[in-house]
């Protein structure tokens, strides 16, 4: 019994990472009955340890490649790189989070739990290997967030949040679920390397097959919020408490984006021709729509989410462009676009303070007189934003608009550029407001250590990749290896 | 015995009825079930093409496939309770505090 026992602990190693972040996540929800009202802030911490076990547990895993349980989980470098960035989505959400929380009076212990549920339901995104697991990954996550976007429940915005957030995310499952059906139906598999084989020496011109494909691109379009999809987003990321619209914005997004480059970049290679066109497509309309409409809010919240639009644009780009190249790009970019963005997001959660909403763009007028720190991490965070060199924001679409021009397809970097220059309209506004604008009327900025700590972390990242980008595109071209 | 195509048609227009449901109606509670239409639309997909591939795996995720939308369906309710609660309205279209 004991050996068994032994033997089945250690079949688990290649899932210890999930485990230890489940484990910590129920722990959270136990501990919340012994911890105060006032310090539920330990829990934060706390949360943070095991995020930084698990990280430790992946890297020193990352050695063991191969593929678990009957090919359902897949350990590869891959999966490696996109954990490594979804613990710091998570661990820069839970640090801006704990001040923010109290201020608007949701300090629950479950507010963590949630957070942890929904980073190990990323993680098992990230290393699915069938199709069951991908689904399951991907509603772990989701169903996490739909909480968390309607956390204050007393507050009809952020329900409203939630339930709209739940109702399209529902509605995007259901179309993804048709389309994995008709898949297992050809090929008699969900298993994903099985489906590659299948559609090896398949007829790939069968309708059944190009529908099945397009259905999965419209579901992950709406989970990244790409155009047309993306109706959501304006209203999901303005209603939802700050803290939670940073992390989706961070988070499901990358995740959408390992799920899709392990969809397109590997099962459905075979398809590359047709996906290579509907791809490019959504990314150019995409980066249109984001950038032209971010012009016209006056709410931070719904600026940053039409620009969040536009991102995803951006690395839509890197993923028609395909191939090795535009797969490494791709992963670069969206891990310096979920730490440029939590960045952005940890400034403006410093403007919530009792009574101030802090939400309007106007809000920031006179910032960089009256707190010049905080003015000069929105600076640094809204120019990576744009792409401006020396942040990280410009390498990571370097990359991406090189691999485009590297496929041929020189007319959609064009297009990316274009639509990059207008982007600097919109965030170069909040800039000029923040420094040409007289500040309205005093107020103070919320402070605290542990959100002092995110924005180090974040505008060191953003400045250090800017600046010598390369280990982390190594890391990320020396990832794409298990896939490609 | 019945063919195949019957159940695929079957879930074709399930899964069209859904969508439409989705798309057309505005109280919170048809819309939630014209998901739960959709999603048993693939799981009646996922059977059928089980039973003829003679492959079980089909079956597990359809079971998988339940589970989750118990999950989801519980907290929808949650949040439509909220809502009712604290705007009185299960219409869609006055959900509009949001501009969009």
């Amino acid at each position: 019994m004991v050996t068994s026992l032994q033997a089945f602990i250690g079949q688990l190693l290649p899932l210890y990472p999930e485990l230890v972040i489940i484990t910590i996540a129920l722990t959270v929800l136990l501990l919340d009955f012994f911890v105060d009202r006032q310090n539920k802030a330990m829990l934060g911490w706390y949360s943070l340890i095991g995020i930084v076990i698990a990280a430790s547990m992946t890297i020193k895993l990352s050695g063991l490649a191969g593929s678990f349980f009957g090919g359902t989980f897949l350990l590869d470098p891959f999966a490696a790189y996109f954990k490594l960035a979804f613990y710091t989505a998570c661990g820069l959400g839970i640090l801006i989070s704990m001040k923010y929380l109290d201020i608007e009076d949701i300090h629950r212990g479950e507010y963590y739990a949630l957070m942890l549920f929904a980073t190990s339901g990323m993680m098992l995104m990230a290393s699915a290997g069938d199709l069951i697991s991908l689904y399951l990954g991907l509603e772990l996550m989701a169903l996490s967030i739909y909480v968390l976007a309607g956390f204050m429940r007393s507050d009809s915005r952020s329900n409203e949040a939630g339930i709209k957030y739940l109702l399209l995310g529902a509605f995007s499952s259901g179309i993804m679920l048709y389309g994995m059906s008709l898949l297992y139906g050809l090929s008699g598999t969900t298993n994903l390397n099985g489906i590659l084989v299948f559609l090896r020496g398949a007829d790939l011109a069968n309708p059944v097959l190009f529908l099945s494909m397009v259905m999965l691109i419209v579901s992950f379009g709406f989970k990244v919020a790409a155009v047309p999809f993306h109706m959501w987003v304006p209203d999901v990321y303005e209603g939802a408490p700050t803290s939670v619209t940073a992390f989706m914005s961070a988070g499901p997004k990358v995740a959408g984006f390992a799920v899709l480059l392990r969809i397109f970049a590997h099962t459905l290679l075979p398809l590359q021709e047709h996906s290579t066109v509907i791809l490019a497509g959504i990314a150019m309309i995409t980066m249109a729509v984001g950038n032209i409409m971010a012009i016209a809010q006056t709410n931070i919240k719904r600026m940053l989410a039409y620009s969040s639009i536009a991102h995803a644009g951006y690395a839509l780009v890197g993923l028609a462009a395909g191939g090795r190249e535009g797969a490494a790009s791709v992963m670069l970019y969206v891990l310096i676009y979920a730490v440029m963005n939590m960045g952005a997001f940890g400034v403006v959660i410093m403007l919530r303070n009792a009574g101030v909403r802090g939400e309007e763009i106007t809000d920031f007028s006179g910032l960089g007189k009256t707190n010049k720190a905080a003015a000069f991490l929105m600076l640094i965070f809204l120019f990576s934003l744009t792409g401006i060199p020396p942040m990280a924001g410009f390498i990571g679409k370097f990359y991406i608009f090189k691999s485009a021009v590297q496929a041929g397809m020189v007319w959609l970097a064009v297009v990316g550029v274009l639509f990059s220059a207008i982007s600097a309209y919109f965030y170069l506004r909040v800039i000029m407001v923040m420094y040409m604008h007289e500040p309205k009327e005093e107020f103070n900025l919320v402070q605290s250590p542990a959100l002092a700590l995110a924005l180090a972390i974040a505008v060191t990242a953003v400045i250090v990749i800017g600046v010598y980008p390369s280990g982390v595109l190594e890391f990320a071209r020396a990832s794409i290896i298990g896939i490609l | 015995m019945v063919p195949l195509s019957w159940y695929v048609l079957l879930s074709a227009a399930l899964f069209t009825i859904g969508v439409v449901g989705v798309l057309s109606r505005r109280n919170v509670f048809i819309i939630l079930m014209s998901i739960e239409l959709m999603l048993n639309a693939a799981n009646i997909n996922l059977i059928a093409f089980s039973h003829y591939l003679q492959n079980l795996t089909g079956q597990i995720f359809v079971i998988f496939v339940i589970t989750v939308a118990a999950a989801e369906a519980a907290v929808a309710l949650a949040l439509i309770i909220l809502l009712a609660r604290n705007r009185g309205t299960v219409y869609v279209d006055e959900f509009n505090l949001l501009k969009g």
